[in-house]
């Protein structure tokens, strides 16, 4: 087992069952998260990519399952399968949180308005480790000066509406690094952001990661993104990974038609007006209505009769990739 | 690590669960018609279906009321005073001889007639002035607000038994009471859904159209308001019953003459007949509570079903 | 780019301010300075983008000019058939009029339509409004306009929920056609998008643009975005214009501090163009008590003294020929 590795998902399967029907958000997923490394995982709404990391924190819904697959946490003490963990035993809740810890989309929301800021992040310590009142204050108080925030022995005792968004995104990441975790998962932690604090929050996550040899996951559907912070992508499309290698492989050689109709769709900055930009062809499909083989058939400018077969996994010098016609797809880039 | 299906204990809601998936997979949901999930929700609530079982039966029950008893309510016949339950009058008969399961079934109608008409009254004056006021803003939703804020604060009863003092015993009285003073609660409601609606882009769309507000209240944003507006309705009906049951217990709701569940109860002040003559409210009583009971659970049923944020 | 240089649109020092009222007797203690002095012309055919981040005020200064907010000072002057008319002292059927020429397009395909209304029932009150009486022919122009937004006419009888985001965005841009506007502002028109379905709305806007030969405000935090639409694009900061300039002069030739930092924070989906990032300090101003002398001071990492108390005024300059403003002390100097 490689030692950089910190978390293995293999073909992860998670299935909805609201309104009583079936719905397969997550199709067969395996990614790899390495110590010290970001991966991004990035894709449009409705790819999956938030129910994964639900699914690895076993944070999932009432209604919705894990139907097959395996997450394996390479932890100090050996490996641990999350997937079969209680979901809210004992085991599960010392590893959420201390040793794999997540940060939300919208920091207005995701911190209790009624509580303040060092209350919130004390508690976590004090969930996880042994410690007095005093000196989990003042490891709340060290954390968030860590974080970037001024004054932190006044902020310590504020409430999350005393906060602006860029400094309770900061707060949520204080909440997390708290125990110092192995992983951590980062759901769109930008989105609500302004760009200049966006650039902050980013900068952050780098030190942090670089500091604490964390492994970070990274969702996100921002390609832009993804060029700056990512060392490895893995590009979801329709509940499957349908590409996955170092960020200089997947953004400068993309080997999937998805993933090359993607990059050709987004304006980039600095490039003016006539630049081409074109948009995939057809609507992503109704997820109860599936087209049979691989997902993206119907909008694919590759498509033959072979891609009624969903393709396999086809890897080539740690660049996995998804499709028949993955060949094409490179020579014609 | 084997990529093998988790062997867990199979819960109950894991089997649910591998039902749907199997039908999903076989295709038969796809073809399923599209049934109106709120319904399917509601279908599902335990409660609220015996809910409405229960208040169909008592409806029917009271309004075919000819159907089901050859009495007339009215009907004295002294010489049969507070029977016990026989086969002729299967509830008893009360202090002037008339039957009480017929008493209890015509007064039904007008137990049920009051207290959904003061809803249904109450809402009318109520949502009107709240989807107006609520969307406008400014003076006139103050003034409305400051009125219906010293309707609310004071004790309804000694409201009620004041007004009814002042104009008196009749039906039609008691109807305009219950309106009057019952419908502060339902413009706060209606003017806090409008507040919320009314920053909605389609409504900033209307405007920026020039397009009248009397047009955008009533026309484009009420009918978003009626979900949380009629649950709000089907629970005042409960109330108003029970109020009504409440003063003509005392004497001072309807006149006596006309039978309504309350009036027939008010026979049971006198302390003798509660105890022996159990017959004359017990019945009542427990139609009364089964009766607001079955409203409660429909009334829930519709907020819960409605409720965009339960999974179903 | 534009032939003539036909005034359509012309803004003098627009403020709008939000009064702040506390207590029991609701005093007003203050004002949130949305708008703060905007001065600008908007030419005939173009496509104007207007960015900045949260607070800036650019979402104020588009229902300002939409008259969907009062604004508290200044005037907007609009070309009316050839008569430039303040747009805040018009008449009540002049505003009607006026109705018809300015419209906007909505943020969030959400809550755009209203869920309890056919595509039909919510497009047709504005042509019932201007006079179109029949329903035949009030079904053949929503036909016609959902085509033009590329979706098929039966769609008019469908209801919100059953079209995905991008769908209903463009039923939002069919609406706003409906009365055969001049002027549309584009509020975060795209931004709740998926970025493949940003596209295809941002080609149909192009297309429909040059069709009707509409003149666009583009308001949007994505400066990608608005580079690849825009002709001329304007960036806010705290209720003021920082910098004015034709897209392709913003981006090669930037003036104002502001406009480079943020420039630089975007991450770009280029793994070829990464370049030094400036970082500002601190959290993005708010304008209920803005900095004094130039707002942007406190950030910024070029400040020098005058910064702290002198505000800084938007000054013409010139870059390949065209214009371009800027408000900055450190300009001045050259």
């Amino acid at each position: 087992m490689n030692k950089d590795v910190v978390l293995s998902v293999k073909n992860l399967k998670t299935f909805f069952y609201t309104n009583q029907r079936c719905n397969k958000a997550v199709n067969g997923v395996s990614f790899d998260i390495k110590r010290g490394k970001t991966l991004c995982i990035v894709g449009e709404s409705g790819c999956g990519k938030s129910v994964t990391a639900t699914s690895i924190m076993r944070l999932l819904p009432k209604l919705s399952r894990i139907e097959e697959g395996s997450i394996v946490y390479h932890s100090d003490n050996g490996d641990i399968r999350l997937d079969q963990l209680k979901k809210n035993g004992k085991n599960m809740r010392k590893i959420r949180g201390s040793e794999i810890a997540m940060i939300f989309q919208d920091p207005m929301t995701s911190l209790n308005p009624v509580y303040t800021v060092g209350f919130q992040i004390i508690e976590n310590l004090k969930n996880h480790n042994k410690m007095s009142k005093r000196e989990a204050k003042e490891e709340a108080t060290r954390l968030l000066r860590d974080m970037g925030i001024p004054l932190p022995e006044q902020r310590v005792d504020e409430y999350p509406h005393q906060y602006s968004g860029g400094m309770r995104q900061r707060a949520m990441i204080a909440m997390a690094m708290s125990c110092s975790p192995k992983v951590l998962i980062a759901d769109e932690p930008t989105t609500a952001l302004d760009v200049t604090i966006q650039a902050q929050i980013f900068e952050l996550m780098d030190k942090l990661k670089k500091e604490n040899d964390t492994a970070v996951m990274m969702i996100t559907h921002d390609m832009g993104v993804v060029a700056e912070m990512a060392d490895d992508v893995a590009v979801m499309y329709m509940g499957n990974v349908v590409e996955n290698g170092s960020v200089d492989q997947v953004l400068r050689n993309p080997a999937h038609p998805y993933t090359k109709a993607l990059l050709d769709s987004i304006p980039v900055l600095g490039c003016g007006k006539d630049q081409v930009i074109e948009p995939i062809r057809g609507v992503t499909p109704d997820p109860f209505d599936r087209p049979i083989g691989c997902q993206f058939g119907p909008r694919c400018d590759y498509y033959t009769e072979k891609c009624e077969t969903m393709p396999d996994e086809i890897t080539v010098d740690g660049h996995m990739v998804r499709c028949w016609h993955y060949k094409e797809v490179l020579k014609d880039a | 690590m084997e990529n093998t299906v988790v062997k867990k204990k199979r819960t109950k809601l894991d089997r649910k669960m591998d039902k749907i998936k199997a039908l999903e997979e076989s295709g038969a949901l796809k073809k399923q018609k599209k049934v109106n999930r709120y319904l399917r929700k509601f279908m599902n609530n335990k409660l609220a279906v015996a809910g409405v079982i229960v208040f169909v039966i008592i409806l029917i029950a009271c309004f075919a009321a000819p159907l089901f008893t050859k009495y007339d309510p009215g009907t004295i016949d002294v010489l049969n005073r507070l029977q016990p339950p026989t086969k002729e009058h299967i509830l008893g008969t009360d202090k002037l001889g008339r039957d009480v399961f017929t008493r209890l079934l015509y007064g039904g109608q007008v137990s049920i007639v009051v207290g959904l008409g003061s809803a249904l009254g109450a809402a009318f004056i109520g949502v009107t002035l709240g989807c107006y006021a609520g969307y406008k803003g400014g003076l006139l939703d103050n003034l409305i607000m400051r009125v219906s804020e010293l309707m609310m604060s004071f004790p309804r009863i000694i409201l009620v038994l004041l007004l009814v003092t002042i104009v008196g015993q009749s039906l039609s009285n008691l109807l305009i009471i219950f309106i009057c003073t019952g419908w502060a609660s339902m413009y706060r409601m209606a003017r806090a859904q409008m507040l919320s609606l009314r920053e909605e882009e389609y409504v900033q769309a209307l405007k920026a159209f020039g397009i009248n507000d009397f047009v955008i209240a009533f026309k484009h944003m009420l009918p978003n308001a009626l979900g949380p507006i009629s649950v709000n309705i089907t629970l005042s009906t409960a109330m108003f019953i029970l109020q009504e049951t409440a003063l003509s217990y005392l004497g001072l709701g309807v006149p006596l003459d006309i039978s309504t569940w309350g009036n027939i109860l008010n026979a049971a002040q006198d302390l003798r007949i509660l105890k022996e003559s159990y017959w004359m409210w017990l019945p009542v009583g427990l139609t009364i509570s089964l009766f607001v009971l079955s409203v409660n659970f429909i009334g829930d049923g519709l907020r819960d079903s409605t409720d965009p944020t339960q999974q179903g | 780019m534009h032939k003539e240089k036909e005034v359509l649109l012309s803004l003098r020092d627009v403020k709008t301010y939000f009064p702040i009222k506390a207590g029991v007797i609701k005093r007003v203690v203050g004002h949130v300075k949305a708008v703060d002095g905007i001065t600008i012309n908007i030419y005939r055919g173009e496509t104007i983008g207007l960015v900045g981040e949260s607070g800036c005020g650019k979402t104020t200064l588009g229902k300002s000019i939409l008259q969907l907010v009062e604004s508290s000072a200044g005037e907007m002057f609009y070309d009316f058939d050839g008569e430039m008319k303040d747009l805040k002292k018009l008449s009540k059927s002049e505003l009607n009029d006026a109705r018809k020429k300015l419209q906007i397009v909505f943020q969030d395909p959400h809550s755009s339509l209203n869920p309890s209304f056919s595509i039909f029932g919510s497009l047709q009150e504005p042509l019932k409004k201007f006079g179109v009486k029949s329903k035949a022919e009030r079904e053949k122009i929503i036909g016609d306009l959902l085509e033009a937004v590329n979706l098929r006419r039966e769609y008019m009888y469908r209801y919100p929920h059953e079209f995905s985001g991008g769908q209903r965005q463009r039923i939002g841009i069919a609406r706003a056609l409906c009365v055969n506007p001049e002027l549309i502002v584009c509020d975060e028109a795209v931004s709740a998008l998926d970025v493949s379905i940003q596209a295809q709305v941002l080609k149909l806007m192009q297309k429909i643009k040059e069709e009707r030969n509409l003149t666009y405000i583009f308001i949007t935090h994505d400066l990608s975005v608005v580079e690849y639409i825009s002709d001329r694009i304007a960036v806010m900061y705290l209720g003021r214009i920082v910098e004015l300039a034709y897209a392709e002069d913003l981006y090669a030739h930037t003036k104002h501090p502001y406009t480079r930092a943020l420039l630089s924070a975007i991450p770009v989906a280029d793994l070829d163009k990464k370049s030094k990032r400036i970082i500002l300090e601190g959290d993005v101003p708010s304008p209920v008590n803005p900095p004094s002398g130039c707002p942007f001071h406190p950030r910024c990492p070029e400040a020098i003294e005058r910064c702290k108390t002198d505000v800084p005024t938007l000054v013409e300059y010139e870059t390949n020929g065209r214009t371009h403003y800027a408000s900055c002390h450190l300009l001045e100097k050259e």
